[in-house]
């Protein structure tokens, strides 16, 4: 069995500041790390490999840096790393990224042997779509299960699966067939922790980089800005409220009730409403 | 191996052109993607109907809606519904096989629909479906898709100016789809406002065949296991919320937030710090990353009101602030704001509100 898990090197957004002045990114000094929901993805590999034995190579897309991430990947017991770096991958929305990632997937597929399952995690920290593991799958033709909360069965010889997926009101229990790709859900799985084995192992292994023609793009007008249709047109701070919050001074008495009383000021209509919520507890 | 640049500044993107092809001219009327599922239709179709019927009188066009699912009642009944929210026409793809929710099917509808009849724009709410469907459906279009937008807006050229976060919220950016069409976007549930409901029985509806059998569609439902905590899913549509965050300074003062929203008949919420670790699920996160509020009533506790929270409860009629730190973010999007220990003032909150929706008081007020 050959399992592909795409992850992708992010910022850890929870440490961006914008400047104050001139409202950009401050990117200095912020740690990247590995996308945690790809986290989820990634163990979700490893155990199907653990079982049923096989292989797990790690794609990311990324600059020269986004290596570390796939030797931490590495660390975690993928038998294998693969990073798609080139500059006309720059500037790709996520149309154009999934045209790259499934190239170089295919061209993983030729030189390593044939997927039997993609696993990416169900979206990114700093994107945030959801769009690029569709869109990889869409391009390579493949079953589609998105927010996939377990991996219930798999019948290799059969080449059928069975997961369990979130639907809006509920959980879906569905059978597919190989190959798929799979985005996991957070929080699905405990991760592994790396072992002293393996980063040792990690630390000499040979990390596969591919520029656009090594992954045998066909078409490099379809990657990067060119390849993309959205087009960023303007970057702004949203704009702070005009007037500012009222603050609530007790002067003296309960705190609680001085803030209750303000609450019903500003939104008289609010103290009907509540009686009736109150009510139903 | 080529040295990759540096990604190109938002600047350099701006200048793009549009030179949008003779074909893609014949484009035109704005779709909404009207999402049910076992019989229920998911509201933030009706709220996309509001953005969408103004995104069509600018530009002067149709707002049709679009309704995939099982031949019957409840599918004709949510075209109906849609005349309700502002639809001009509704394209329906009824037939059994689309009683539930798969990708193969839902996609080759959606798309065989779009290439017969050339929406200029389409929206899908940014759910678990509308982002399944909406990614499969763009790719398989090759045209550009701008995930879980905050506002859209038609510019000066007609096109669809859609404004979403970015860096996690930290920054806004407006995304054009210059040269493809559809221009297709996602809006989460609870950022747009609901339009109002208005009466109307007629509108035109077009029938299109799905042209696929079950015999077709690989991936079959072996069960679907319904949501057993019904409050977890309802926080999007709570009147009231209260929320806590890193200011309660332990998992154990959390129980503080949920007592008031106890006697309240609240929905309870966390900044994403608390799902980080571990206090709080992750459903019940609030912010960019998790969901969007829209309440009545906002009650924040020791929470500092970093952007990437602030874009989940812009939309609350009132935000209450608690916070020790008078120079705290949320102080500069709360209305109402107390400088003090939101670990001591919750209890004292809970029992004040108590005695205020205490029945004796209601009926005192009552009479």
């Amino acid at each position: 069995m050959h399992i592909v898990v795409c992850i992708k090197q992010v910022p850890d957004s929870a440490q961006i500041r914008v400047h104050p002045v001139t409202n950009t990114i401050m990117r200095q000094g912020v740690p990247t790390i590995i996308n945690p929901y790809d986290l989820f993805a990634l163990e979700e590999a490893l155990r199907l490999r653990d079982k049923f034995g096989g292989e797990v190579t790690v794609l990311t897309m990324g600059p020269p840096s986004a290596e570390d991430s796939l030797r931490k990947a590495l660390t975690f017991g993928a038998d294998r790393a693969v990073l798609l770096t080139d500059r006309f991958f720059a500037g790709a929305d996520t149309l154009a990224t999934s045209y790259a990632l499934a190239s170089a997937i295919r061209k993983i597929g030729a030189t390593y042997g044939e997927p039997d399952i993609v696993f990416t995690g169900k979206q990114t920290i700093d994107g945030d779509t959801a769009q690029v593991g569709p869109g990889i799958c869409k391009r390579l033709d493949f079953l589609q299960l998105t927010y996939v909360s377990k991996v219930a069965s798999l019948d290799l010889a059969g080449r059928s699966i069975e997961v369990e997926r979130r639907s809006e009101g509920g959980v879906q229990v569905l059978r597919s067939r190989l190959p798929c790709l799979i985005t996991m859900l957070e929080g699905t799985n405990e991760v592994r922790r790396g072992t002293m084995l393996n980063a040792l192992t990690a630390a000499r292994a040979e990390v596969v980089k591919w520029s656009a023609q090594d992954a045998g793009v066909e078409d490099i007008s379809k990657c990067g800005l060119r390849g993309s249709p959205t087009v960023v047109k303007r970057v702004f701070a949203p704009t702070a409220r005009s007037e500012k919050a009222v603050v609530v001074e007790p002067a003296g008495r309960p705190p609680a009730e001085a803030l209750i009383d303000e609450i019903f000021k500003l939104r008289p209509k609010l103290e009907a409403d509540m009686f009736e919520l109150a009510r139903g507890f | 191996m080529s040295q990759p640049a540096k990604p190109a500044p938002p600047a350099g993107r701006a200048n793009a052109k549009k030179e949008l092809s003779e074909h893609f001219k014949q484009y035109k009327h704005v779709w909404v993607f009207v999402e049910q599922e076992r019989g229920h239709v998911h509201p933030v179709s009706w709220e996309l109907m509001g953005s969408g019927r103004r995104l069509a009188d600018k530009l002067g066009v149709e707002l049709a809606a679009v309704v995939i699912g099982p031949a019957g009642e409840a599918t004709s009944a949510a075209a109906a519904e849609a005349f309700c929210y502002g639809a001009d026409l509704a394209y329906i793809v009824a037939d059994d096989v689309l009683t539930d929710y798969r990708n193969e099917s839902y996609t080759k509808a959606l798309t065989d629909l779009v290439n017969t009849y050339k929406p200029e724009i389409l929206l899908l709410g940014a759910t678990t479906l509308g982002r399944d469907l909406a990614g499969a459906v763009a790719t398989t279009l090759l045209t550009g898709l701008t995930a879980d937008c905050t506002e859209l807006e038609v510019d000066a050229d007609n096109s669809l100016a859609a404004t979403r976060p970015t860096f996690g919220g930290s920054l806004l950016c407006t995304i054009y789809t210059l040269n493809f069409r559809p221009q297709m976007a996602t809006v989460r549930p609870r950022v747009m406002e609901m339009p109002e409901r208005v009466e109307k029985p007629v509108g035109r509806i077009i029938e299109f065949p799905l042209g696929m059998v079950e015999d077709d569609i690989v991936t079959k439902i072996l069960a679907f296991v319904p949501d057993r905590d019904k409050a977890t899913s309802n926080l999007a549509y709570a009147d009231i919320v209260v929320a806590g965050g890193m200011g309660l300074n332990s998992m154990e003062n959390f129980q503080l937030v949920r007592q008031l929203a106890g006697v309240l008949g609240a929905e309870y919420g966390c900044s994403r710090p608390l799902v980080q670790k571990g206090w709080v699920s992750a459903d019940r996160q609030i912010g960019q990353t998790g969901k969007t509020i829209r309440p009545k009533l906002y009650i924040a506790a020791g929470i500092s009101g970093a952007i990437q929270h602030r874009v989940g409860v812009d939309g609350a009629d009132l935000i209450v602030a608690i916070n020790t730190d008078k120079n705290a973010p949320i102080f500069d999007f709360a209305h109402l704001a107390i400088v003090t220990d939101a670990i001591r003032l919750l209890p004292a909150l809970t029992e004040a509100f108590r005695k205020r929706l205490s029945p004796h008081t209601r009926d005192r007020i009552a009479s």
